[in-house]
């Protein structure tokens, strides 16, 4: 028995492992850029960054006690987005410069709202969810009210903090607010 | 020797292929398993290289950026010659890909051919059965119109719904913080490399794992799987009552394939492609989203699940069925194979269909829905009106104009979310209707807020007046002075 069996490693043996060990620890070198590059849509919008203010237009274009579709243009976008990163939301001027700005999507799975000015309902055409005019609750599976922007009166205009699709989970930075009264 | 046997022969000299396709072609196979109850796997593989050929050819045209995807699509349809031909062969290869999948998947459950030793042939199976449903999904996202918008929208909402790390989960689904731009490349590069590649590599290992463990023998009662003794009864078998694959299974197994194209290509012909329906632009919110119909089941169930059950049911619920499936030939993988003698696999697999069979048919006609355009649409009925006083007819224009037919039908049309009031008044009496009105509740919205006193007075009276004739209203059997109504 020679001395290369009783050790149980060959010098072949040997560099075909060191071998293995070099391409895993390039396999290792090359994940890290590959993983930064697929995280890139949530490292971008760390720290809020994905939200800015955006101006929705004159304060003369919402009449007090109405409710208004308004759309502005995402601010993080790109020329190759078409019609996607135009955003409508609903525009409600309470009295004086007392707004609320609510999200289209629904809370319960993001299907577009529609007004209904007659009754002063928000209605969902998905599965059914109705809020009241202040954007809460009314019946359906909605889990909370629907989302609102947060919103600053500048110079005459109107301005809401927005940017990212709202979610249960990314609408914690919109004002949360309460369920409201649930009939 | 033939000129032609030569080339074959110059070319077999160099692949050594020959000896192995010989061997597949003649490897025996249970005389009972070469049945038309076996040709769901290659019906499934036809129409997956139907797919890859026809997704080629949709390639060659379609954009697949934001701004130009629903514009390509166009084009497609109407300005490429057989454009909408090729849109239509592929859209319902993939209706009839799902199909044929949950069919074959049935089948090997039925037949308990995921026994040993097919235990992970038929986990792969699960996951091809994922992948076939991601396809779905994604091809879905690239047909880029409203449905694929607001569907986006949905798929986003379910991730939202993941604790802690939700908001990163809908931006690596998104790609950034909106459906744009971003999210169909990403769902391109999903939908034509990253699972057909998988699906390429793992249809061959589940197609390799057949023809070297070979086809699951007829259940018969009574003959039972033990792991110490099946494989080597299953090679008794074959050789004993065995038929060489090629030709006595192989050409049931051809000619459904032949017929399943032939199906995929007539739907084509006749229905023509799907959509795209309007374009993605979501400041049109007149619209109805709605899924292609193999996750309408879902749809349904969204709708009905009550709200605190529906995050847990998202979020486990799948867990648990992909995690019950792949471990399915674990607890189950011996014993009887016939579905004779397998009453819960059978009423399991029943009640699943019949579910998802329910659910998709509640999802043609979403009773759960408000029908947005029912309050100026559909006219009350005209003998709700002839011979009533002017405050009831009031009640009626008001009926329509707080949009309550858009949830409530009367005379047949209208919503479908709260009942019909027909016959309203005479399951509740004017005190009850009138607080009902008011404060909502049993899922409708108060209307305290929206309706003035003479507006619910009026409202109310017209209910009062929705009885069949030949039955009273409903009377408040405490008010001393209980004169039925008219």
């Amino acid at each position: 028995m020679s001395d290369q069996e009783k050790s149980g490693m060959s010098r072949r043996d040997l560099m075909a492992k060191i071998g293995m060990l070099l391409n895993g620890a390039a396999v290792v070198i090359l994940a890290t850029p590959v993983i930064g590059y697929l995280l890139a849509p949530i490292v971008r919008g760390d720290g809020g960054r994905y939200r800015k203010w955006i101006d929705l237009g004159e304060l003369d274009e919402f009449p007090e006690g109405q409710t208004r579709l308004a759309k502005y243009k995402n601010p993080i976008s790109n020329p190759w987005d078409g019609e996607t990163d135009n955003i409508p939301c609903w525009v409600r001027r309470v009295e004086g410069e007392k707004f609320q700005v609510f999200a289209i999507n629904c809370a319960h799975l993001g299907c577009p709202v529609r007004w209904f000015p007659q009754s002063s309902l928000f209605m969902c055409p998905c599965h059914g969810g109705v809020y009241y005019q202040d954007g809460s609750r009314a019946s359906g599976p909605p889990p909370r009210g629907l989302f609102e922007y947060p919103y600053k009166v500048e110079g005459g205009r109107l301005m809401i903090e927005a940017g990212q699709l709202p979610t249960l989970s990314t609408s914690a930075s919109l004002r949360a607010r309460s369920n409201g009264c649930q009939g | 020797m033939s000129r032609l046997a030569k080339i074959g022969e110059w070319f077999d000299q160099r692949l050594q292929l020959g000896s192995t396709i010989r061997e597949t072609m003649a490897h025996p196979v249970p005389r009972k398993s070469a049945s038309w109850f076996y040709v769901f796997g290659s019906a499934a593989l036809t129409v997956f290289i139907l797919q890859i050929f026809t997704g080629i050819m949709l390639a060659l045209i379609y954009v697949p950026s934001a701004g130009e995807a629903w514009n390509s699509l166009q084009y497609l349809n109407h300005g490429v010659t057989l454009g909408w031909f090729l849109r239509g062969v592929h859209g319902w290869g993939s209706n009839f890909m799902v199909a044929i999948v949950l069919i074959h998947m049935v089948q090997v459950a039925m037949f308990g051919a995921y026994k040993f030793p097919r235990e992970l042939t038929w986990i792969i199976g699960v996951f091809l059965l994922l992948m076939t449903l991601g396809m779905a999904f994604t091809g879905q996202v690239l047909r880029f119109d409203q449905d694929a918008y607001w569907g986006l929208g949905i798929g986003a909402a379910i991730c939202g719904r993941v604790p802690f790390v939700g908001a990163w989960v809908v931006h690596l689904l998104l790609g950034g913080p909106i459906i744009a731009g971003d999210t169909l490349s990403r769902f391109f590069a999903i939908h034509v490399f990253v699972i057909p590649g998988l699906l390429i590599g793992l249809v061959s290992l589940h197609l390799l794992m057949v023809l070297k463990l070979g086809i699951n023998d007829w259940p018969m009662p009574g003959r039972l799987v033990r792991r110490a003794t099946y494989v080597q009864e299953y090679h008794e078998m074959t050789k004993k009552d065995g038929v060489p694959f090629v030709p006595e299974a192989v050409w049931k197994d051809m000619f459904f394939s032949a017929f399943i194209i032939v199906c995929v290509m007539a739907c084509a012909a006749f229905f023509g492609p799907y959509g795209p329906s309007g374009q993605p632009d979501p400041t049109i919110v007149q619209t109805v989203p709605k899924p292609d119909y193999f996750f309408q089941w879902l749809y349904a169930l969204l709708a009905y699940l009550p709200p605190e059950m529906e995050t847990p049911a998202l979020l486990i619920g799948p867990v648990v069925i992909i995690g019950f499936l792949v471990c399915l030939p674990f607890f189950a993988g011996e014993g009887e194979k016939s579905w004779k003698r397998r009453p819960i696999a059978v009423v399991t697999i029943l009640l699943t269909a019949v579910a998802l069979g329910t659910l998709t048919h509640l999802a043609g006609y979403t009773p759960w829905s408000p029908i947005m355009n029912a309050w100026s649409g559909d006219p009350v009925p005209v003998q709700y009106l002839n011979g009533r006083s002017p405050l009831e007819r009031q009640g009626a224009a008001v009926f329509q104009g707080k949009q309550c037919r858009n949830c409530h039908s009367i005379g047949g049309s209208g919503g479908l979310r709260g009942p019909d009031l027909d016959s309203v008044a005479v399951r509740m009496t004017h005190d009850q209707l009138v607080r009902q009105v008011l404060q909502g509740g049993g899922n409708m919205p108060a209307y305290g807020k929206n309706l003035n006193p003479a507006e619910v007075a009026a409202l109310v009276s017209f209910l009062d007046t929705l009885h069949p004739a030949n039955q009273l209203p409903a009377r408040d059997a405490a008010q001393e002075d209980a004169s039925p109504r008219q």
